[in-house]
């Protein structure tokens, strides 16, 4: 049973969720859009803590409002000059992103209508999650251990490095 | 009145339609990969919601979240570094006038 606070939290994470992204992809400015990206990722990471996953919350808020957000807003002061707005959208675009967009949403709102009675699930308690087991769980080769795509993922970022470094770099 | 599950996937709905609408109208490479960003973020609130109410004593998709930042940390620098070499050999980072590898 959440209190009258978790309440309050939860529709203010949802409205400045649902706000700033939408805020995101009308802005006319490239940088008023990375802000509100920004802000919409810090609403995600306050949905993780919500719902009782604070390692999660951590890494989004390190990872995406610390790292990608910040090499967002040095990528966009390389390629743009200052005052230089988005340019205007053909109609033409528009109405196609738009119809994809609602049409897209529409398919999941059916299948969130025709799940309802699944969908109105409480919160249950959880199991309890220490940094520790979490620790154990990635580097464990057991039924719920993650070495393998651990691993994989440390070699894809090596690449990745090596692959940023080889395309940017001045010749 | 409880916050069920239904009420995480209504915003995380919207977000993921925004960011479907920012891909296709935007023209800006940088903004299209905004978009993206949005669309990923979306499906990493579904893993981890769907896990916490439906499965609260595993953690997959807990973990599938961590993986899917990790990954999309990987792409956006990847991407970033590929705008930035467009945007010096061609001046421009708008995506109707990069048209060189169309055949």
């Amino acid at each position: 049973m959440e209190t009258i606070g978790n309440i309050l939290m939860y529709f203010v994470i949802a409205a400045a969720i649902i706000v700033f992204s939408v805020l995101t992809v009308t802005t006319k400015k490239i940088l008023r859009s990375a802000t509100y990206l920004l802000f919409t990722l810090l609403a995600t990471a306050a949905v993780y803590f919500q719902i009782g996953y604070e390692f999660l919350g951590a890494t989004q808020i390190a990872v995406y409002a610390g790292g990608i957000v910040v090499l967002f807003v040095f990528a966009i002061s390389l390629t743009h000059k200052p005052g230089n707005d988005a340019e205007p959208l053909t109609s033409h675009k528009r109405w196609l992103g738009l119809t994809a967009a609602i049409a897209g949403a529409g398919i999941c709102c059916y299948a969130l209508v025709s799940n309802v009675n699944i969908l109105a699930q409480k919160l249950g308690s959880m199991q309890d999650f220490t940094i520790d087991k979490l620790g154990r769980a990635l580097m464990s080769t057991d039924k719920f251990g993650y070495l393998f795509p651990f691993e994989a993922i440390s070699v894809l970022l090596l690449a990745c490095i090596i692959a940023g470094i080889v395309i940017a770099r001045k010749r | 009145m409880e916050i069920t599950l239904l009420m995480y996937l209504v915003p995380s709905l919207i977000m993921f339609g925004c960011g479907v609408y920012g891909f296709i109208t935007r023209k800006n490479m940088i903004a299209i990969l905004i978009s993206l960003e949005l669309m990923l973020n979306s499906v990493d609130i579904n893993f981890a919601v769907f896990n916490r109410y439906l499965f609260p004593h595993q953690f997959e998709g807990m973990f599938f979240s961590l993986f899917a930042i990790a990954i999309a940390a990987a792409e956006t620098a990847v991407a970033i570094a590929i705008i930035i070499n467009v945007y010096r050999l061609a001046k421009k980072v708008d995506i109707n006038d990069i048209t060189k590898l169309k055949f």
